[in-house]
């Protein structure tokens, strides 16, 4: 258990390693250097200059010297500096990653509690109403484009029903005290975790639904029902736990994409997160920035499908070692 | 004499191959499908998209990009969808829109699905080390992001069409690898796939007409599901304005309208109707073949 463990963070380790190359290969073949960019804010280009300057930041050293360097500063934390803001990159990675984890979070977290319980409720009467619905919905969360169904979700719950607030993360200005500040939040964020929240509660539904109907058929929920536990006990204390794991390996492989819907997201109700960063420094080409928010993104991934294996192991102890 | 051997053993492997894919199973596939009202349903529908497709734009020759009525006109003032911040008309640019639409989805589903087949096969079948580089391969792409690695793509090179159909392939082919490596592992012990071999078979035509035409009914299913995904992915980077500026598809239009959409609902909500129906379809195909492949599993 313990050598799997970290079996797993070497894995990780490398695969975040193997980031860094992509990141300096796709660095490197992006139009234009950092000297470039420089020299172009000056409004000139005196090659002497150039050279000096390639020579100060060792870009006229073999390539290999340079992604070892390159990896050197990246694993140190040093992301390098935005073409356009000025900040470095780490630092503006660091200030929109918590609105973008807050969303992912949120809307994973009410994906899969929902999820789980309307597979659920809809085994428990698979001829039922209910259990078609699921269906029907499961379809519909495949074929509906994220962002649309944000602009949509907005149409009636911010413009026609003004409910919710329609853009950004707060008020301005802001409310006064803590507890009105978080609540401002709060309501800011309902909408969009409830935009990305939909779409994988549809599938979450369904896959919950499958293997609930799977588990009430095994010999051992028999068993329970005719020790006379109530249907609750049996439902929510022997199925429940066998039900949720498909649910959780397939949120936990799907990390990257509800990633990509908050990006999504994010540009529709205008939240200050990883998103709209990513689009506006790809507006910009300020390709240090959005070279940072894929190791960014990368990284987190990485964490996260680590978390996700040890909660699995927690959950179904018949597994010792995932490769 | 010396033919004679050769001659008996030409048989056996044509027999041993129809053993393998047996017709009947087709012709029962078929037949479960064409006994679905909403999978047939979906065929047609999207049959009549792929019509629009080839002929809409023949049989609505005007330029979508030209402004043809008051901005932001609302639907059955001027235009039948209404017109957007720029006097285009909505139903025009559906119309047009489907062409470049379907064709982007399907190019790229295509690459997505062959670079996915040939990997997950190789991986699947050789074993061993191979399938151990290809599966680190394989989870090295599944940390990245789809979205958000295809959108640095483009920006680092282009948003040429080519780079928008590489990226959407490079960035989602790993299902189809991991789904084809799953379904080797499990057919490469059959014994039709031992005989074959013994009966002298190489690699290339084991994993080629022996192992994959038995792969094929869980890929077919997936590719099919995975059209829809590919329509839905390439909407997003269009939405985002990362594609072609020249060619209008649906995601765009509801990207080119975002600053105007809560003035104007019909410049966002009709294309997005548009991507939501052929998805939808192209689902319930997914689902009447899933069925008619496995008829013990029906309503899952």
């Amino acid at each position: 258990m313990k050598g799997a463990f970290l079996q797993r963070i070497m894995l990780g380790a490398v695969l975040v390693v193997a980031v860094i190359v992509l990141n300096f290969l796709l660095l490197q073949a992006a139009p234009g250097d950092v000297v470039d960019s420089m020299l172009a804010e000056g409004g000139g280009g005196d090659p002497k200059l150039a050279a000096q300057l390639r020579e100060s930041y060792g870009l006229d050293q073999p390539i290999y010297i340079q992604l070892f360097k390159y990896l050197g500063r990246v694993l140190s934390g040093d992301l390098g500096f935005s073409f356009y803001y000025d900040e470095t990159v780490a630092e503006l990675i660091v200030n929109a990653l918590p609105t973008t984890l807050m969303l992912t979070l949120s809307a994973l977290v009410v994906a899969v509690v929902m999820g789980t319980l309307f597979g659920i409720y809809s085994a428990m009467n698979p001829r039922g109403l209910f259990s078609h619905f699921v269906t029907v919905f499961s379809l519909f969360g495949y074929a509906t484009p994220v962002f649309w169904l944000g602009m949509i979700i907005l149409l009636v719950f911010a413009l026609h029903l003004p409910w919710f607030p329609a853009f950004g993360i707060r008020s301005i200005p802001e409310p006064d005290g803590l507890l009105n500040r978080t609540l401002d939040i709060l309501q800011h964020l309902v909408l969009p975790v409830f935009t990305l929240a939909i779409l994988y509660l549809a599938s979450y539904s369904r896959i919950s639904r499958a293997s609930m109907l799977d588990v009430l058929g095994a010999d051992y929920i028999r068993t329970a029902r005719t020790k006379g536990m109530s249907e609750f006990v049996v439902i929510f204390k022997h199925a429940l736990k066998n039900a949720a794991l498909p649910v959780v390996t397939l949120a936990g492989l799907q990390l990257g994409q509800i990633f990509s819907g908050a990006v999504l997201v994010e540009t529709v109700f205008s939240l200050p997160g990883v998103g709209p960063l990513l689009y506006e420094s790809i507006v910009r080409r300020d390709y240090p920035v959005i070279l940072g928010v894929l190791f960014g993104a990368a990284t987190t991934t990485i964490v996260a499908n680590i978390i996700t294996d040890l909660l699995y192991k927690k959950m179904d102890p018949r597994i010792q070692s995932i490769t | 004499m010396s033919d004679k051997p050769s001659a008996n053993v030409k048989p056996v492997f044509a027999i041993a191959e129809v053993a393998i894919q047996p017709e009947q199973r087709w012709r029962d596939t078929i037949r479960l499908f064409c006994a679905n009202r909403a999978a047939l349903f979906g065929l047609v529908a999207v049959a009549v998209f792929v019509f629009v497709g080839l002929f809409g734009p023949v049989i609505f020759p005007a330029d979508p990009f030209d402004p043809v009525a008051a901005p932001l006109s609302a639907p059955g003032e001027y235009t039948l969808l209404g017109t957007d911040y720029l006097g285009r008309d909505v139903f025009l640019g559906i119309i047009h829109g489907t062409r470049p639409t379907l064709l982007i989805a399907a190019i790229a589903t295509l690459v997505t699905v062959l670079i996915g087949i040939t990997l997950g096969s190789v991986a699947g079948y050789f074993g061993g080390v191979i399938d151990n580089v290809l599966m680190r391969i394989t989870e090295f792409f599944q940390v990245l992001p789809p979205l958000v690695f295809a959108m640095v793509i483009v920006a680092v090179f282009s948003s040429d069409m080519v780079v928008v159909v590489l990226a959407i392939a490079v960035t989602t082919w790993t299902t189809e690898a991991r789904l084809t490596r799953a379904e080797f592992l499990k057919i490469r012990e059959r014994e039709f796939v031992t005989s074959s071999r013994a009966m002298g078979a190489g690699n290339l035509r084991i994993i080629s007409r022996v192992i994959l035409p038995n792969a094929m009914p869980p890929l077919i299913v997936a590719i099919t599901l995975r059209v829809g995904i590919t329509i839905i992915y390439e909407a997003a980077l269009s939405f985002l304005g990362l594609t072609d500026p020249d060619v209008m598809t649906w995601g765009k239009m509801i990207g080119l309208s975002r600053d105007f959409f809560f003035d104007a609902w019909w410049t966002v909500t009709f294309p997005g109707v548009a991507i939501l129906v052929v998805v939808l379809c192209i689902a319930l195909i997914g689902d009447g073949l899933n069925d008619a492949f496995n008829p013990k599993l029906r309503g899952r």
